[in-house]
């Protein structure tokens, strides 16, 4: 089956305002999304996780690689053309009150993208509008309302209703929930599980939070300065996590649970602020484990047997026989940073 | 042996004047802050929490806001009750505090290095050469590598966890014995949070430091914090040892928070949920602010308000039908 999304070898360079700094933001991304199901993308800020999302629905042109939806070249398409695609991909922003237009009613932001494509007439966009604000969870008579009357949970609800309008197949969400309170961010992630059974969607879940991600993922890829180093089925990848990176943040997860306490990696901070890409490896000042070879090679793609790929010197066919590699099934490979 | 808590925060009740009329933000909050221990204090946006701390600091303009009631006792002396000048002298000296954004924070157009000194020579009268020294020595202690080449630079030089630990270096130059952190992580990634919640943790032992930590996240609170205060709607719901509170909790929203993270669910089932939404202030309903979202509600919570009340021992809940 071909896969609902395929992306190859994505890159994206913003130049910069003196010329001699381009930024390399998506510095040659692969991925496929397999329709129904759900690619988590995890990553800090600088990752180049929120360019990803704007590439692979063509709001931004990427510098070189190929974005196939459906089996169609998007890169390709004409602007009439691409138009049409987009109904079929959607995204939902991070901020629920930056990203509705306060002068407009719900009614009218909700039925936006069904204007702009022209579809229905007036009384049954009206009757559209109805069912999407039922399928989020709002009452109808929240249409005639503006967005400030809605707390960050309904606006964020009334951002996926208008996302849905077009019934698209590919929903990017980005950081959806980061902005929401806790009790109501589990409102939204149920609301987020429930569609997607329902309208069997498929999604690119963007955050900066492994938890929510894993919830939602069947797939997690994580990112780092415009890569991604690593990916793997969700739970392998929370569980075995290779990269030393992936292994600090999910070291990082804090849970309120005691008994859950875990060792801590702590990595060493990038103190220049630069954001530049260093040579090699572009984890190794970070990273506890770093070799000569990782200061001067990058590292490519190594695939292991349970379906995982991690780009990382530690597993890749140059790895240092003497140097074991941090896979060990407990949580052991937490305090390695330690020992070595 | 009783010992006089450092900081105690006794009924404290703050409001603010509005257009549509005065609404009250806080209601009769109380806590203490013991001697060289870590209090949290955690809530969802808009339950009072960063109120509370701000008018500890008694750094919420006034008005529009005001004291309704109340009393906050640092070191034997109500804070209430001090001039401004008295404040200034305990601000940044007795009591420091670095809050959620170090980049707004930090005065963008002072090298580092003056913003510590300025620290040192308000509370200590310090000269600047006198003073160099103790801000390379704080700088250390905060673990900032080659201080000296920091003291020179910018805030926009630094990465945003530097900013942070800049911020902690300043509110500890003058060597506290309260310091009160507001959301300190909430903008950092991660990584960066796991080093300054372990930078908060080592500083308040070496430093016999008292810490109170306001977040919106349990986890974060359950890192550092002995103690933890849970607020909701602008009351204190919930207050214990944070073992206890944890492991234990005995008011439904305490329960539902915790029950609502990710991190305690089955990968792909739905969330634990706390239905509805907090009410605005001024429109709060009588009787139990939560009754109308709690799972636990009996007809005496939709009348009569609870009082927090000592339900185990050391572990307080304000609730009428509290969890076994």
């Amino acid at each position: 089956m071909t896969p609902l999304l395929e992306v190859r070898n994505l890159v994206k360079i913003f130049p910069s305002r003196d010329g001699n700094h381009p930024m390399r933001a998506v510095d040659g991304v692969s991925l496929a999304l397999r329709k129904g199901s759900t690619l988590g993308i995890v990553g800090e800020s600088g990752s180049g996780k929120s360019t990803l999302a704007r590439l692979v629905l063509r709001l931004i042109d990427p510098t070189s690689g190929s974005i196939h939806f459906d089996g169609e070249d998007l890169l390709a398409l004409d602007g009439r053309r691409l138009r049409g695609r987009r109904r079929d991909m959607q995204i939902v922003f991070q901020d629920p009150y930056a990203s509705l237009d306060p002068r407009m009613t719900i009614e009218s932001i909700i039925a936006e993208p069904l204007v702009i494509h022209r579809i229905g007439d007036r009384s049954e966009r009206r009757r559209r509008v109805v069912d999407l604000l039922q399928l989020v969870g709002l009452d109808p008579s929240a249409a005639s309302r503006y967005p400030h009357e809605f707390s960050g949970g309904q606006r964020q609800r009334i951002g996926v209703a208008r996302a849905l309008a077009l019934e698209p197949k590919l929903l990017v969400l980005d950081e959806p929930v980061s902005a929401l309170d806790v009790s109501i961010q589990s409102q939204v992630l149920n609301l987020l599980l429930d569609l997607k059974a329902r309208l069997g969607l498929s999604y690119i879940f963007i955050s900066h939070d492994l938890s929510v991600v894993e919830h939602l993922s069947d797939e997690i890829a994580v990112m780092y300065l415009g890569r991604i180093i690593e990916r793997g089925p969700a739970d392998t990848l929370l569980r075995y996590p290779r990269h030393p990176y992936t292994q600090a943040l999910v070291s990082a997860i804090l849970d309120a649970d005691p008994a859950a306490k875990r060792e801590r990696i702590l990595l060493r901070e990038d103190q220049t602020g630069s954001g530049n890409i260093p040579a090699g490896c572009r984890f190794h000042p970070r990273c506890n484990f770093a070799m000569d070879v990782c200061r001067k090679v990058m590292p490519t793609p190594t695939s292991l047997p349970d379906g995982s790929e991690v780009e990382c010197f530690l597993y890749g066919p140059e790895a240092m026989p003497s140097r074991p590699a941090p896979t060990s099934g407990s949580r052991e490979f937490l305090l390695l940073g330690k020992n070595t | 042996m009783s010992v006089e808590p450092l900081l105690s925060v006794e009924r404290l009740s703050v409001g603010f004047n509005t257009e549509t009329g005065p609404v009250r933000i806080t209601e009769e909050v109380s806590f203490d802050v013991p001697r060289a221990s870590a209090v949290g204090l955690v809530g969802e946006s808009g339950c009072g929490k960063s109120v509370t701390a701000q008018t500890i600091m008694r750094l919420l303009p006034a008005p529009p806001s005001r004291i309704d009631g109340g009393r906050i006792v640092f070191e034997g002396n109500d804070l209430l009750l001090l001039s401004e000048s008295q404040m200034q002298g305990i601000r940044g000296d007795r009591i420091g505090m670095i809050f959620q954004e170090p980049m707004t924070s930090l005065n963008p157009t002072m090298r580092v290095e003056e913003q510590i000194l300025e620290s040192l020579r308000l509370h200590r009268r310090m000269s600047a050469r006198a003073a160099r020294p103790l801000a390379a020595d704080i700088l250390r202690k905060v673990g900032i590598a080659s201080p000296e080449h920091r003291l020179r630079q910018y805030p926009h030089e630094l990465s945003g966890g530097l900013r942070q630990r800049v911020m902690i270096a300043i509110a500890l130059v003058c060597g506290p014995r309260l310091l009160i952190a507001d959301e300190p992580t909430t903008a950092l990634d991660v990584t960066i949070q796991a080093q300054i919640l372990e930078l908060l943790k080592s500083l308040q032992r070496t430093m016999e430091l008292s810490i109170l930590l306001i977040s919106h996240d349990l986890g974060v609170i359950a890192e550092i914090c002995r103690t933890i205060v849970v607020m909701y709607a602008g009351t204190i719901v919930e207050r214990g040892s944070a073992t206890e509170v944890l492991a234990n909790p005995l008011h439904p929203y305490t329960a539902g928070l915790i029950a609502a993270s990710p991190r305690r669910a089955r990968k792909g089932d739905r969330l634990s949920t706390i239905p509805g939404s907090v009410p605005a202030p001024g429109t709060e309903p009588i009787g139990c602010r939560f009754a109308r979202r709690c799972p636990r509600a009996l007809p005496t919570c939709h009348t009569s308000i609870p009082r927090l009340v000592e339900l185990r021992a050391g572990h307080d809940a304000a609730c009428w039908n509290p969890l076994p």
